[in-house]
């Protein structure tokens, strides 16, 4: 095992995985990350918290994941190389292992651009490749990125990933799945599958290359309320492909709702058959609530023990 | 080259409130080929600032001047008496020309007028863009001559993020994914196994991290 965690443990034992994730709030409130984790226990294998998603100041993913532990819910905290240099992120990680946390999920982040402090100065220091290659280091060569000795006590982190198979260029989407790999990744989250055509053409060439068997692939999911969300997801979202059939059932939907649940429960059946998938992970991006719901109506629970 | 613009008038015009003796100080380097400090621009903004003293019915004297180069004491120097006698000189230079003006004349006030924006070129007529972000360690070798440091938003190493849609960058959609050029350029040129390769960390001593820089080119010194 390289870091003992339960997702780590539900994947290598070759079950199908299910993640899930918790947005911070916007202020100190423990209790708001509580009862978004009590929707998740024995419900999920693990809960991403968001690193100050889409750069807009919430209460930090590593205090989060601390209080989600205390729960009984598996966190994995999510890192991004926007806010921090690499003396920060290496500390970080020390500090999240020590409090637990035992899966971590490598990203960029979102540019400061789009948050509410678009003014900011932003680090980017190392990219998200060389974060995840950092973190391996510490964790297999006992090493800190300049060398020096972790003499005892390295973090033992289940290092994840991210990977947008519906941004450009499409035919580097894979060769960079290869270099997080590569790099060192163990599992990987993508962005939302919404065009499962494109999804299945970039697996089949994940899978053409033999990658799925060096790294465990999570399709990520997004349960939408409205027609309006996908018509925002659309329009204002890079890299995110959406089809006009689906937004079309949206909008004729009596129950937008129930019709964005059943979207969802469809897509974790056809991604079930799709070769290389190992789990899911669900976004509902502040509709935490439905999480157990399509989990439970997608035939998913009871979750495994290990 | 080094592009500039000038500052909103009504930002310079409060800066020079208190003076009534000026000289602008143009440049005949590279904020005359980006028009924001060139002989033609102190004419200008000149002009502006006389026009706007009549309205409110107050005197400026102005001297206009524009030395072949601002970031050199010889070009400088010519214009040392009218210098000392004024009371604040105007700059139409980049920030280097300032603070060469700021050096030479240790007991004068200099105001800027430009802002200083960034190392680039014209693409074509009248549009600059950045190229160079100066970081002191080049990467245009493997990159196909595409500087992710200067043109990606977040000076990315090894890809495009998730936000690259369409050719474009999802930070300003008017400009191109640098990555996504990177990607072309070397495709275009066969060298498309360059991207294979993970590219660790940089060194970024070499760039701004440790205050100024410095280049000494020994066998020319005195």
């Amino acid at each position: 095992m390289k870091s003992g965690s339960k997702l780590e443990k539900v994947l290598s034992a070759g079950n199908f995985a299910v993640t899930s994730e918790i947005g911070p709030p916007k202020n100190a409130n423990a209790e708001s990350i509580k009862k978004k984790a009590e929707y998740f226990i024995g419900k999920v294998d693990g809960a991403n918290f968001t690193d100050n998603q889409t750069a807009i100041v919430r209460l930090s993913s590593i205090a989060a994941a601390a209080i989600s532990l205390s729960c009984g819910v598996e966190p994995i905290v999510q890192m991004v190389c926007r806010d921090r240099n690499r003396i920060a992120l290496q500390s970080d990680i020390l500090g999240a292992a020590a409090l637990g946390i035992k899966n971590i999920l490598c990203l960029s982040g979102d540019h400061q651009e789009f948050g509410n402090h678009p003014e900011s100065k932003n680090v980017f220091d190392i990219d998200s490749i060389q974060l995840i290659a950092l973190m391996k280091k510490m964790r297999d060569e006992k090493k800190f990125l300049c060398e020096d000795e972790i003499k005892n006590n390295e973090p033992r982190i289940f290092i994840g990933a991210v990977a947008n198979p519906f941004a450009d260029p499409f035919e580097y989407r894979v060769l960079r799945l290869e270099k997080k790999i590569n790099a060192g990744a163990d599992f990987i989250q993508t962005q939302c599958v919404f065009d499962l055509e494109k999804f299945e053409k970039w697996m089949n060439l994940v899978v053409k290359q033999g990658l799925h068997k060096r790294i465990y692939i999570l399709a990520g999911l997004t349960p939408v309320r409205s027609a309006r969300a996908l018509h925002y997801m659309k329009n204002e979202v890079a890299g995110m492909s959406i089809p006009d059939s689906l937004i079309k059932r949206m909008e004729s939907a009596k129950e937008p709702k129930e019709e964005g649940v059943k979207i969802c429960i469809e897509m974790i059946e056809r991604l079930k058959k799709i070769e290389g998938i190992s789990g899911i992970h669900l976004m509902p991006i502040g509709w935490e609530s439905i999480t157990p719901v399509i989990v439970e109506r997608a035939g998913l629970l009871p979750r495994p023990i290990v | 080259m080094i592009v500039a613009d000038r500052k909103p008038f009504d930002e310079i015009l409060n800066s020079i409130k208190d003076y009534k003796r000026i000289i602008l100080m143009g440049c005949g380097g590279c904020v005359t080929i980006c028009f924001s400090g060139g002989r033609k621009a102190v004419e200008i903004l000149a002009s502006e600032i006389k026009i706007a003293g009549n309205k409110i019915n107050r005197e400026i004297n102005i001297i206009e001047y524009t030395p072949e180069r601002q970031c050199e004491y010889e070009f400088i120097d010519e214009y040392k008496k009218d210098i000392e006698s004024c009371e604040a000189i105007l700059s139409l230079a980049c920030g280097v020309g300032v603070q060469a003006m700021v050096e030479r004349f240790p007991d004068k006030i200099i105001i800027p007028s430009l802002n200083t924006k960034f190392m680039g070129y014209p693409v074509e007529h009248a549009l600059w863009e950045e190229r160079c972000a100066g970081c002191g360690d080049c990467v245009l070798e493997w990159t196909g001559g595409v500087c992710p440091i200067a043109r990606c938003a977040k000076k990315l190493l090894n890809g495009p993020c998730g936000g690259s849609s369409d050719g474009k960058c999802e930070v300003g959609k008017d400009n191109d994914c640098a990555w996504q050029l990177i990607y072309n350029r070397l495709e275009k040129i066969g060298k498309l196994d360059n991207l294979r390769k993970n590219r660790g960390p940089k060194d970024w001593r070499t760039s701004t991290n440790k205050g100024q820089r410095k280049i000494k080119f020994e066998e020319a010194m005195l």
